[in-house]
């Protein structure tokens, strides 16, 4: 009876170190993955303030889209516009073109990085994915381009 | 009118609910008496139930007949929107969501208690005897009117909710001429009437296994009755929050156009959590059932997915996902966070008072058995629970310490996601193959030969296929060792019932499912799971993607498809413009049809959404995404079009998870319920 309580007590620490180490990996896992993947959520001004020390770091730039500012090549597929937070201003360069929601003067997040030259360079223009309702801000403008282009064919 | 007829319903709902649990707490908690108060508790279900119907009722009337008097309509309502979507906008915003959330908690509540109508009617009919030696309402009998006690609980802070923060039934004074319409994203395809409802009904549904926990601590008791009628109830709500997950993945990926039906956007980790949890909990309950283990567990178990749903809830219904400062702003956030607060204390202090009484009896003998299989996958689950957690969270917890703002970006998700998903996917073969208690080496080795055998030769065939990628392959080999072990337990059970009962293959086949649905609707849905992997894995890995502005005429070729410009049109619908470009498809040359992928913009809330076109087939989908079109009114359009490999099978495995499911709680002839009514009132512990 009593080797196989001492084997009992033995065979439940094996098995309790197995599950903490499985936990401890999870742990580490999650650790790990939180420290690479943490994209700063800026707005232009902040942007501005960091300088150079963001430079090349993954970003989140949230902003308003600069009205008159989007310069879109169809053609070689860049898109150029320009984030204004009041006076401060990030250009913001991408490639492909702006998503079907992309509306001057609307709020818009960029992900990517700054580069040296002060230019935001986004691999990704992300559409908000809210379940509530939003009032507008400049459906007049973009209603008056769709009348346009409804009487053009 | 519409007003106070609706929010009249809503204080009658209030007031039955108080009564369920006055009534309710003192017919399971008194020591003598109940029976008066045990049918009034369930009286109380059924009439909040009907209340709660008729404030349904009244909203959909405002809705539909555009009473812009009524607060919510004013709000989500316009004249030009179509009636599918006018109806349905019952659930597009806060206050309709939860009047939905009001009435379908009810309705579970009214359900449970028709289930239980069996009890109180012997109960009336056969008075004296059922009630226990000293007077009152017998042992067996106090469970039910508890659990509509709690019940009615939760149901007192969705009620107040209604009645008070969350009111959909406010006046605006004078009424508008028109509203805005329900948000354009939420428009935009029919599967919205399917979709919310579901995970709604799963949400909810997670209620009621909670309200057998906090019953169970009441009463002291863990009976095994309880535990299985109470998984039960989790199996259905689980089934309904599956539905809603994958209906969600679907919607997305037809609505939202990036091509994808997953982002780890923190709307769908709210949805995934509870989710997880209650899975840990259909397997471990089994562990309780077998072996009278981790009955404390397995009630922490139900009451955190309980919380984990009110949590989802709080987190994507305050904005405290915008930002930790956000959700002061409403009330909703803080009286949500209150109320989860006190559910945990209160449960927790449960736990600790009643702890001793659900001591387990067993323990695990070996490694390699069945329950520590369990365990691991328990392990496992809440561990994936804890890391989608903590990316949702983080970026709340950093603002809040340091003041930056920082999203967690889907690589995260994925980083994690990936080593923990695969290794429960191994777990799926490797528990159903081993015995309870423990299984020797001999046993080990005839169990696992044939599945080991066949997922390493699959693995070595995708990689000598060309699968150049590590993660597939592994995928791929797990879910053939998956597939083998299941196919492995259909064959044995199915020889077993032909050699006892001489059953046809399909009569023995159906034996399986009706006698012990639990298990093989569970190893259906297994397969519905690695279904759903591999198509994650295959979609993933393969997926292309091309951008092109085309002109009428040109084409863009992307791996064996092929799409040429044919025009670019526009027209005008009462409630928004559509600019659109039609496309012909080719696939290896050969036409497919043609693909109208759209832009549409809503009129009343001035935003763009675009409608991307899918053409599904059972190897890849087609999916075109219009980018833009000259806005001079011209002839170019720009189109994303992107080839998923294998999408449509997280659809098709999401089915066969839910028919699995299906399978588990089906009620096989009815005699089985009749004959656990019997097993109650004979139960010699029921009258002690």
């Amino acid at each position: 009876m009593v080797f196989e309580g001492e084997g009992t007590l033995r065979r439940k620490l094996w098995m309790l170190a197995g599950l903490g180490a499985i936990a401890a990996a999870i742990t580490v896992l999650a650790a790990g993955g939180l420290n690479e993947n943490m994209v700063f959520f800026l707005t232009p001004a902040e942007l501005e303030a960091r300088g150079v020390d963001i430079v090349d770091q993954p970003i989140r730039l949230g902003g308003q889209v600069k009205p008159g500012s989007v310069d879109w090549d169809p053609e070689a597929a860049e898109l150029r516009f320009i984030i204004g937070e009041g006076e401060i201003e990030i250009s913001v360069e991408s490639t492909g073109a702006p998503p079907a929601m992309f509306q001057p003067g609307m709020g818009v997040v960029v992900e990517g990085a700054c580069g040296e030259d002060d230019v935001f360079r986004a691999t990704n223009l992300m559409v908000k994915h809210s379940n509530e309702y939003a009032p507008p801000e400049h459906a007049g403008d973009a209603g008056e381009v769709y009348k346009s282009l409804l009487e053009d064919s | 009118m519409l007003s106070t007829l609706g929010y009249a319903s809503v204080i009658a709902a209030l007031l039955a609910a108080a009564v369920a649990t006055v009534a309710g707490g003192w017919a399971g908690l008194s020591r003598s008496g109940g029976e008066v108060s045990a049918a009034l508790a369930r009286r109380a279900a059924y009439f909040a139930f009907f209340a709660m119907s008729g404030g349904m009722l009244v909203m959909e009337i405002a809705l539909l007949t555009h009473d812009f008097s009524v607060e919510y309509v004013a709000r989500v309502g316009s004249r030009e929107t179509p009636t599918y979507y006018t109806a349905i906008s019952l659930w597009s915003s806060l206050e309709g969501s939860i009047l939905f959330w009001g009435w379908i908690l009810a309705g579970y509540g009214a359900l449970f208690a028709f289930t239980r109508r069996r009890e109180f009617g012997a109960l009336r009919a056969a008075g004296e005897p059922l009630t226990a030696l000293g007077g009152g309402l017998a042992h067996g009998l106090r469970t039910t009117p508890l659990v509509l006690g709690v019940i009615g609980v939760v149901q007192l802070f969705f009620f107040g909710l209604l009645a008070g923060a969350a009111n959909p039934f406010g006046i605006v004074d004078p009424a508008p001429a028109n509203g805005p319409g329900p948000n354009p994203l939420l428009q935009n395809h029919p599967l919205m009437g399917l979709h919310p409802p579901m995970l709604y009904f799963g949400f909810v549904g997670m209620t009621v296994p909670f309200a057998f926990a906090i019953a169970a601590l009441l009463r002291g008791n863990v009976e095994a009755r309880w535990l299985r009628d109470g998984r039960r109830w989790m199996v259905a709500a689980w089934a309904f929050l599956t539905m809603g997950i994958i209906g969600g993945g679907w919607w997305s990926y037809e609505v939202l156009g990036w091509g994808g039906a997953w982002a780890w956007d923190p709307v769908e980790n709210a949805s995934f959590l509870p989710w997880l949890t209650a899975t840990a909990f259909l397997h471990s309950a089994m562990v309780q059932e077998r072996r009278g283990m981790l009955k404390t567990w397995n009630l922490t178990l139900m009451i955190g997915t309980f919380l984990l749903t009110l949590f989802g809830t709080f987190l994507t219904r305050s904005g405290v996902i915008d930002s930790v400062h956000a959700f002061t702003e409403g009330v909703i956030g803080p009286v949500f966070l209150a109320f989860i607060a006190v559910v945990a204390i209160a449960s927790l202090a449960l736990i600790g008072w009643r702890g001793n009484r659900l001591r387990a009896p067993g323990q695990v003998e070996s490694p390699a058995s069945r329950e520590s299989a369990f365990i691991l996958n328990n392990l496992l689950l809440v561990g994936f629970t804890f890391t989608v957690l903590l990316g949702t969270m983080w970026p709340l917890v950093v603002e809040a310490l340091r003041g930056d703002r920082i999203s967690v970006g889907p690589p995260y998700f994925d980083q994690v996601a990936s080593p923990i998903g695969l290794a429960l996917i191994f777990l799926m073969g490797v528990g159903p193959a081993l015995p309870w208690r423990r299984a020797g080496r001999k046993q080990l080795e005839r169990s696992f030969a044939w599945p080991a055998i066949v997922g390493a030769a699959a693995g070595l065939l995708a990689f000598a296929l060309g699968v150049g990628y590590f993660l597939p392959i592994l995928t791929i080999a797990f879910a053939a060792f998956v597939l083998t072990t299941i196919a492995e337990e259909f064959r044995k059970g199915i020889a077993a019932r032909r050699r006892i009962a001489e059953r046809s293959y399909l009569g023995a086949l159906r034996d399986l499912f009706s006698r012990t649905g639990q298990r093989y609707g569970g190893y259906v849905v297994h397969v519905g799971v690695i279904v759903i992997a591999l198509a994650i894995s295959v979609s993933w890995t393969w997926k292309t993607e091309r951008e092109m502005t085309l002109r009428p005429g040109e084409r863009l070729a992307i791996k064996d498809y092929e799409v040429e410009l044919i025009e670019v049109w526009a027209n005008e619908e009462p409630h928004r413009f559509v600019i659109g470009a039609t496309f012909a498809a080719y696939r290896d040359g050969r036409g497919i049809g043609e693909e109208r992928p759209r832009i549409n913009f809503y009129k009343a809330t001035g935003q763009n959404i675009a409608t991307p076109a899918v053409k599904s087939s059972l190897t890849s989908d087609l999916y075109l995404t219009l980018m833009a079109v000259d806005p001079e009114g011209g002839d170019h359009a720009t189109v994303r079009a992107i080839v998923n490999p294998g999408i449509v099978w997280l659809w098709i495995g999401g089915m066969i998870m839910g028919v699995g499911a299906l399978i588990a709680i089906w009620p096989w002839g009815r005699s089985r319920v009749r004959a656990a009514g019997a097993e109650l009132l004979a139960d010699p512990a029921a009258a002690a």
